[in-house]
């Protein structure tokens, strides 16, 4: 037994750090956060570099084949920079689905060019993961009517991939549809209203269970969520930690002060054993089916929770400065709210929780 | 990542849960063990004791098993004996934390005469560290020894001294340098409970029972080469016991066993007809809590992993101690709503009194308040957070009225 990430994974996390940090000073993730379309071709030229794209596409597709764990180590990564980078659907969740649900010819067809970064897919999962907004579609045939709001990762989008209630996954060329794009409240990342009118959509329903298969999607995307907000989180922390060395009152550094010190200890007791449960969650997607759903529901809601509390206390530890837009310490504080709301929140979560163990409250 | 069992590990499994399946109708029930363990108890530690369960690791010729120290064969046996439900030996403050510090740093002759004893349940040991005046402040512990003809001739006064009324040994922390600075004055010292001018007084806490006591120490001789690692060593010696506490407050099966006993609890616990586990409030509870087992789990996973590895853990492992407590607080605060009403009936007196499991969850919850002020309260563990974990600076030293200069 080894509870862990392998050297390798360590190196992968160094190395996507390094870059982010290089690429993303405050000043410049300022700039491509505010426009709000989630998405800059230069950053996204670079991460294929560090082979981010294929992170999961199988080796056979022109990927690194990896799994789900190495996803939330990028994700967490991602996150700790406020990256406006299409990652938990393009990234994580499309090429699940593909994995999961596509037939040999559309994974040819579509998995290389998604390892290339040149496929963009956005996942729009209705209602199967209890988003609040509209997931109103309908297919007829093979030809997809109706809205769906609030997709991620949509920005640039060249393709859609929309579930149905039923586990259906159907894919649909970005120029086929309507769309409307919105800053959202994370700059970092927009949402995405579309429309389908009778468009003439690809079909993704290869897998035996095709519920249970885009299950394993939600849940693998929760998890990836997840990890994107623990690394939003740990900035927050280690920049309140960084201010409360410099900040001098009263003739001390803030941190010097018990009413500072605790606050920041009660973080750091709380996110640090988050960490351990995404590795856990994520891990499940890859090596324990019988508890990822579990485990998914749990991380998504709990780190959630953990979150909201520890961005709270870092900003309220910058004191005025930390409400202001200067610092902007408030990237990350809506980031961490985005990932709560987006594929069901922690209430949504743990009622998912509660039904996979039979604990329901109605027959 | 590799969350499975080696081979080694999956027989030594397969060994453990046959063991229980012969000999587990003979342990004694889980929980509760604040009082002097029975026969049933010392009976079934020989047991486990001579299946090498537990004193694993300790030297054969100090009544273990002499086995190599293996985090993983540890965490193997501690999960298999929580899953069962079975009890899985003394872990009381002799066994928990002065075996391992004589182990550490303990002469051959210390080692002999207690080790074995202490692991066999026949020598319970009370740990004489807080005083009345200097509790979170422990480094200025003011109980002093002086040596005198061959023996400490002790002085002073403890308190908070967990099952010092039927303990047999006491291990202390004194002042036996006092021109020395503060860290540098004490000594850690190994002495007889019977010894003439010892008067302990039982404490009544909050649960009702007297898990503590007041000691006191009116020229209290102590042969001289009771002393543990030798004269003004004392903190280092404390510290190395602190350290093996904190580590036995905050482990992670005894908060999965809560959560597993919340479940049954919850599922069988009726009102109006319905099952608590079907009401909105109490399930959401359970879950938000349920969340919170898993991410302790895995944290303890980490914990273990870098062990096994010998990796300082650093702040990861600072936060146990306080992360642990509040958890397991938590969760027997879910226990006693649940049991709500008709859980309060309380005589929480005499041998008897954790047969009843309302009593036992009550004694719990409110021990779980006493665990968080032990051990280095919860407020010093969020210091030591802050400071060594974060380094954040540490609060300015108060000037006191003394006066210096002008010799």
């Amino acid at each position: 037994m080894e509870f862990g990430l392998s050297l390798e994974q360590r190196q992968f996390d160094d190395s996507l750090r390094s870059f982010l940090r290089d690429r993303l000073p405050m000043e410049q993730l300022r700039a491509l956060a505010e426009p709000g379309g989630g998405f800059d071709e230069g950053l996204w030229g670079g991460l294929s570099e560090l082979g981010l794209h294929g992170l999961i596409v199988p080796e056979r597709f022109g990927g690194a084949g990896l799994g789900v764990l190495d996803a939330a180590v990028a994700a967490e990564a991602l996150g700790y920079a406020a990256a406006p980078v299409p990652f938990t659907g393009t990234t994580v969740m499309a090429p699940l689905a593909f994995i999961n649900s596509a037939t040999e010819a559309q994974q040819d067809e579509y998995l290389p060019a998604i390892a290339a970064g040149e496929a963009r897919v956005a996942v729009g999962f209705a209602g199967l993961a209890g988003q609040t907004g509209t997931a109103s579609v309908t297919l007829d045939g093979a030809r997809l009517t109706g809205t769906v709001s609030g997709v991620m990762d949509a920005g640039a989008a060249t393709h859609f991939l929309i579930y149905l209630r039923d586990g259906t996954a159907a894919l649909v060329e970005a120029s086929a549809v309507t769309t409307v794009s919105h800053r959202s409240l994370d700059r970092t990342r927009p949402l995405v209203d579309v429309t389908f009118n009778a468009t003439a959509a690809e079909l993704l329903v290869a897998a035996n269970d095709k519920l249970a298969s885009a299950r394993r999607v939600l849940d693998s995307g929760r998890v990836v969520l997840a990890a994107d907000t623990v690394g939003a989180a740990q900035t927050m922390l280690d920049r309140a930690v960084a201010f409360a060395k410099e900040r001098v009152q009263f003739g001390r550094v803030i941190g010097s002060f018990q009413g500072v010190k605790y606050v920041l200890a009660d973080c750091v007791t709380m996110l640090e054993p988050c960490r351990g449960m995404v590795w856990y969650a994520a891990h499940a997607q890859d090596a324990m089916p019988d508890e990822a759903g579990l485990t998914a529901c749990h991380a998504k809601a709990h780190v959630a929770d953990v979150a909201r509390e520890v961005a709270r206390m870092t900003t309220e530890t910058h004191g005025g400065m930390g409400f202001t837009d200067l610092l902007g310490l408030h990237y990350w504080f809506k980031r961490v709210g985005f990932n709560r709301q987006v594929l069901g929140g922690p209430e949504r979560c743990r009622e998912e929780a509660a039904a996979l163990q039979g604990w329901t409250l109605h027959d | 990542m590799d969350l499975s069992l080696s081979e080694e590990y999956q027989a030594l499994q397969a060994e453990i849960r046959g063991f229980i399946a012969t000999h587990g109708h003979r342990s004694p029930k889980v929980g509760g063990g604040r009082k002097r363990p029975d026969r049933k108890t010392l009976d079934w530690q020989k047991i486990l004791l001579e299946h090498g369960y537990v004193g694993r690791t300790i030297p054969v010729e100090y009544g273990g098993a002499g086995k190599p120290p293996d985090v993983m064969e540890a965490a193997v046996i501690a999960a298999e004996f929580a899953r069962a439900n079975i009890y899985a030996g003394l872990t009381n403050q002799g066994v928990s934390m002065l075996v391992p510090t004589l182990l550490e740093v303990g002469t051959e002759d210390q080692k002999r005469a207690y080790v074995g004893p202490t692991i066999r349940g026949d020598i319970i040991w009370c740990q004489g560290y807080s005083e009345p005046g200097n509790g979170s402040d422990l480094a200025n512990a003011q109980t002093k020894a002086e040596l005198k003809d061959g023996f400490w001739v002790v002085n002073g006064q403890k308190i908070w001294t967990s099952s010092a009324h039927y303990a047999d040994m006491m291990f202390l922390l004194c002042r036996t340098e006092p021109n020395a600075p503060k860290h540098e004055g004490l000594s850690y010292l190994l002495l007889s409970m019977d010894s003439p001018g010892i008067d302990r007084r039982p404490l009544k806490t909050m649960t009702g029972r007297s898990e503590f006591n007041e000691v006191f120490f009116t020229d209290v001789k102590v042969p001289e080469q009771q002393i543990v690692v030798g004269r003004g060593k004392g903190w280092y010696v404390a510290n190395v016991t602190l350290k093996h506490e904190r580590s036995m407050i905050g482990n992670a099966d005894k908060v999965t066993s809560r959560l597993e006993q919340l479940v049954r609890m919850l599922s069988t616990t009726e009102v109006d007809g319905v099952p608590l586990i079907r009401q909105a409030e109490f399930r959401d509870r359970l879950l938000r809590l349920q969340g919170e087992v898993i991410a302790w789990k895995a944290h303890n996973l980490r914990l273990l992993t870098e062990a096994a590895q010998g990796v300082d853990s650093g702040v990861k492992r600072m936060i146990v101690k306080y992360g642990g407590t509040m958890l397991g607080f938590r969760l027997s605060s879910l226990a006693v709503d649940a049991l709500g009403a008709a859980g309060l009936p309380f005589e929480s007196a005499g041998e008897d009194a954790e047969d009843d499991d309302a009593t036992t969850w009550n004694i719990d919850y409110m021990y779980d308040v006493g665990l968080m002020i032990g051990g280095g309260s919860n407020n010093i563990q969020k210091n030591i957070i802050g400071e060594r974990g974060l380094d954040l600076p540490r609060e300015p030293k108060v000037q006191t009225a003394t006066v210096v200069g002008r010799g």
